[in-house]
């Protein structure tokens, strides 16, 4: 990420130290992870600690510290899709891309996250991948998912 | 400001409007145990060892000294069954974390705390907050922060200010009740700046 696009970012919202999580989200949203470059120098412009910032980027899962892959892939662990395993399918593909939540693999291709609950509780267990829902997936039928992303 | 008067562990004490239970404690000369209190810092009642109970209008509750604001005709009982309940526990909770601190160790003997009731987990960190406040607070340098929440909270330099400011002062390395921050310093020393503790040898 440049940093002539995290200065408009910062000017949008005139440099208000006020708008800090606005500026991170709005950082986060354009290049999907927050680089450290882009923290000092929001830092630098809004006059705020880079402590406090590292805090905010650390306690709100909305952002992330580390690269995204090219697909991101949520598996719901919300009730309803855990009674109905939603622990194996988390476990095969955590095996598959050999990543845990949070992560991104070496190639950067899959992104995995844990969400708790996504409103679809009667497809369980439901996987999402770049945003599109995936239901009632069986474990045996998680890597067929994957594999439909290049 | 006006004076006040509460009553604390049965003596009249005369305080400033303004003053928190702790304060108006300490200024009477009565002893209330503390963590994460300093004199100079903001209250932050992170501890929660501080515990008091207070009678007022008839009612009683448990409050958190540090940032309990003393009140006219305020009863404070800085000791009794339930307050020596709840900070054994607390101390017990901490103790899991951080089971060799000498503080806690005086503490648990005080309040009859068993170190081993709860599993331990040795984050050796209370979050106290002593370190990141006295950093922010009276330094102003920010060098030391929080990072992450609830059972995954832990302390963190940031390296680029730390490898700047902090082995010219260290001030708040006796501030810590567990000695977890100089650990985490001298860590963050030889991963982020080794050339430097070389030089300063
Ligand atoms: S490192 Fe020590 S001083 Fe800092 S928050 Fe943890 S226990 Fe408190
Ligand atoms: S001293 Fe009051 S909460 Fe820690």
């Amino acid at each position: 990420m440049n940093i002539e696009t995290v200065d408009e970012i910062i000017d949008k919202y005139r440099c208000e130290a006020s708008y800090l999580i606005q500026i991170m989200l709005d950082i986060q949203s354009e290049n999907h992870w927050l680089p450290n470059e882009a923290l000092i120098r929001v830092s630098e412009k809004l006059e705020v600690p880079v402590a406090r910032i590292q805090h905010i980027a650390t306690f709100y899962k909305a952002f992330s510290l580390v690269p995204k892959g090219r697909h991101r892939v949520h598996i719901c662990m919300g009730t309803a899709c855990h009674v109905r395993g939603a622990r194996r399918i988390l476990d095969i593909v955590q095996d598959l891309t050999g990543i845990k939540p949070g992560e991104t693999d070496l190639e950067m291709k899959y992104s995995l996250e844990t969400v708790n609950c996504l409103g679809c509780c009667a497809l369980g267990p439901v996987m999402e991948v770049d945003g599109k829902v995936h239901g009632k997936v069986i474990p045996g039928k998680a890597g067929d998912v994957l594999n439909k992303y290049e | 400001m006006s004076a006040i008067t509460l009553e604390i562990d049965g003596n009249k004490v005369q305080v400033t409007d303004g003053m928190t239970v702790l304060e108006a404690a300490d200024n009477a000369g009565i002893f209330i145990p503390t963590l994460c209190h300093h004199d100079k810092l903001e209250p932050f009642g992170g501890c929660r060892l501080c515990i008091v109970e207070v009678e007022e209008r008839g009612w009683t509750k448990m409050v958190v000294s540090c940032v309990y604001l003393a009140a006219e005709g305020l009863v404070v009982r800085t000791r009794s069954d339930k307050v020596d309940r709840i900070r054994k526990t607390i101390l017990e909770l901490l103790l899991a974390h951080a089971p060799d601190a000498e503080v806690l160790k005086e503490l648990a003997q005080e309040y009859g705390a068993d170190k081993d009731r709860f599993e331990k987990d040795p984050s050796f960190c209370i979050h106290c907050g002593l370190c990141v406040r006295y950093c922010a607070e009276v330094k102003q340098k920010f060098a030391v922060g929080f990072v992450d929440r609830g059972i995954r909270k832990e302390i963190s330099f940031i390296p680029e200010i730390a490898a700047r400011e902090c082995n010219a002062c260290k001030e708040c390395f006796p501030l810590c009740p567990t000695s977890y921050l100089q650990a985490a310093f001298v860590l963050t020393e030889s991963l982020a700046f080794p050339a430097q503790q070389k030089k300063s040898e």
